[in-house]
């Protein structure tokens, strides 16, 4: 950032367009320049790899919506054109399908790697709460879209979650035949879910933007949570990270390639291949996977409008972070106590997910009832009172400290690489 | 932006008393009450577009044919797309849904504030809790604890006047609005 100056651009047509409309120096001042810390790991790239999900998933609905009809009485048949007849429909379905489960896969790593690295904490509090607002966004586009092939599990998917609306006294039935446009889950709802649902992800893609300038304000968080002193801990974005991301972005798309084509029901549920009825309801609707902690923490409170707020909360919470954590130290590294808390949260996390899956009865409901208590325990608690008990580790100078000075007080084994011209 | 609102002078209260400034606020308050109601006007008409349409809701009555239903048999009709039960009680079931003490029930009703004819239980066959049809309509399913209907998504238990007696959902079955046409027929709706 401070060591940026204006590029010289050799091109005329470049040259003329950018002293009306400065792109190329926009582009060459955020993608170029822009100075990363030179420790950030892999990790870092699953911002990338997140970003390069919502444009797969962007183009390849494009296609699909081009063939699918949103009516009650075709949706599921059209689908079903789309994986028979139409010119690689099935591998267009295919990659839109699985790429909702990948983009959260990349989202939800991108969560955990900003809750290790303490990367909510200030400066970053707005980019993290736009980070909050992109979960939301995408849990709404991926449910209305989980809805359109108009199956058992998506006719009873909307039937349940849009039900969590009339937990809500006085107005809760008034909105849920509002949500309807009727007195079940029927065209008009399918209609709109179909809108909502092209519309979501360009509201995605504004967010997206939006957390990315942020993001680009504060600079990038790293590993060891201190700022960068000056441009000896940084490298130009440009080949540094585009390289690394880069290749992050290739390993990625090949464990997704491996789902495509080798696993491409794998994540999803059979009963979503019976027509949607009615009058019949499956025997046990399971949400999409991404859906399952949250999922066990709505069955865990046993009040309705409970355990509604329960499971809207457990996001809400998220938006409270960087106030709740009260340590001024960002990185996990220097947090011997959190960084064991972190873990046991992250466990919790696939316990709930797993409990989710589960029918809500006896051992699995205590299960659920336990890791719902720990995740709210862990936020509301733990994190308030371990910033003041908590006596965290000695902070290295700066980030290159630690490696030009062989070792220093962390371990800096990783990290020692011979230091390139400054 | 600031200086074409506020012009030096007008901001220094000019007017003697502060008369000026007050005037200003009112019209203020007065252009932002007005925008307000004219914003929410406009935007009315497209909420109210996602409510039941008049095609939607003109399908909401239909006739129901009760004859052939035996005593001990049930049938599901469709009514506004949701599953209707339309059970024909036994003397069995109609006993044990008005021997209940009201005071054990979570959601308090009588069994004959629920029926027209005791023998004819009509209730709309959605869960009270996440909207999903329990099972108890075919002689094979399970009935629940109560001998009336058990939901599988989360394990609510009706009785035999369809209410909730065990479980998460809140509140009984809804008895929808009908009347009986004749001895054998009944309206929906």
């Amino acid at each position: 950032m401070a060591q940026a100056h204006a590029p010289q651009f050799k091109n005329p047509v470049v040259k003329w367009i950018d002293s009306r409309l400065p792109i190329f120096t926009m582009l060459d001042h955020e993608y170029n320049q822009y100075p990363m810390p030179r420790n950030v790991n892999y990790l870092w790239a699953f911002g990338a790899i997140a970003g390069i999900m919502l444009v797969i998933m962007i183009a390849t609905g494009l296609v699909l919506a081009m063939q699918y009809a949103a009516n009650t009485h075709i949706a599921f048949e059209s689908v079903e054109r789309i994986m028979r007849d139409v010119n690689y429909g099935w591998l267009l379905r295919y990659v839109h399908a699985n790429g909702a489960s990948m983009f959260f896969i990349a989202v939800y790593i991108h969560m955990f790697r900003g809750l290790y690295y303490g990367s909510y904490k200030a400066p970053r509090e707005i980019l993290w709460i736009l980070g909050v607002l992109i979960l939301l966004a995408m849990m709404a586009t991926a449910f209305m879209g989980y809805v359109l092939p108009w199956g058992q599990m998506s006719f009873w998917g909307a039937t349940v979650i849009t039900n969590l609306f009339s937990a809500f006294p006085l107005v809760g039935d008034p909105i849920v035949t509002w949500l309807w446009g009727g007195f079940s889950v029927d065209n008009p709802t399918l209609n709109r879910f179909f809108a909502l649902h092209f519309l979501l992800p360009f509201v995605l893609l504004g967010l997206v933007v939006l957390h990315t300038a942020a993001l680009h304000v504060s600079g990038s968080n790293n590993p060891l949570g201190i700022d960068p002193k000056g441009p000896q801990d940084t490298v130009p974005f440009n080949p540094y990270v585009t390289v690394k991301d880069g290749f992050a972005v290739v390993v990625f798309l090949i464990f997704y390639a491996a789902f495509v084509f080798f696993a491409p029901n794998y994540l999803g549920h059979p009963d979503n291949y019976i027509p949607a009825n009615p009058l019949v309801t499956p025997a046990h609707i399971v949400p999409e996977w991404y859906f399952l902690p949250f999922y066990a923490i709505l069955r865990a409170i046993p009040d309705k409008l409970g355990g509604v707020l329960a499971m809207f909360g457990a996001i809400a919470v998220l938006a409270a972070l960087p106030w709740l954590d009260t340590s001024k130290v960002r990185s996990c590294k220097f947090r011997p106590i959190y960084r064991q808390f972190f873990w046991i949260l992250a466990i919790d996390a696939l316990v709930l997910g797993y409990a989710g899956a589960m029918p809500a009865e006896g051992v699995w409901l205590l299960v659920a009832r336990i890791g719902t208590a720990y995740y709210f325990f862990h936020f509301l608690i733990l994190l308030p009172l371990l910033g003041k008990l908590e006596r965290p580790l000695p902070l290295p100078a700066s980030i290159c400290e630690p490696v030009l000075k062989g070792g220093g007080r962390v371990a800096a084994g990783a990290h020692a690489k011979p230091m390139e011209k400054a | 932006m600031a200086q074409t609102t506020h012009p030096p002078g007008t901001g220094a209260h000019a007017a003697p008393g502060g008369e000026g400034a007050s005037r200003r606020d009112f019209l203020y308050l007065a252009t932002g009450a007005v925008g307000a109601v004219g914003v929410a006007s406009a935007v009315w008409p497209f909420i109210d577009s996602m409510n039941p349409a008049a095609d939607t809701l003109a399908l909401a009555s239909i006739d129901v044919d009760l004859a052939p239903v035996q005593e001990g048999q049930a049938i599901t009709v469709t009514w506004r797309g949701k599953p209707v039960f339309v059970r024909h009680r036994t003397a069995k079931e109609i006993e044990e849904a008005r021997t209940v003490n009201l005071g054990e029930l979570r959601d308090p009703a009588a069994d004959d504030a629920r029926v027209k004819k005791p023998e004819w239980l009509i209730v709309i066959g959605i869960c009270t809790h996440l909207g999903c049809v329990p099972l108890g309509q075919k002689p094979t399913d399970p009935r629940g604890e109560f001998d009336g209907w058990f939901c599988p998504c989360h394990g609510s238990h009706y009785d035999t006047a369809g209410r909730i007696r065990k479980g998460p959902a809140p509140a009984n079955l809804v008895v929808p609005q009908y009347a009986f046409t004749s001895d054998t027929a009944v309206r929906l709706g």
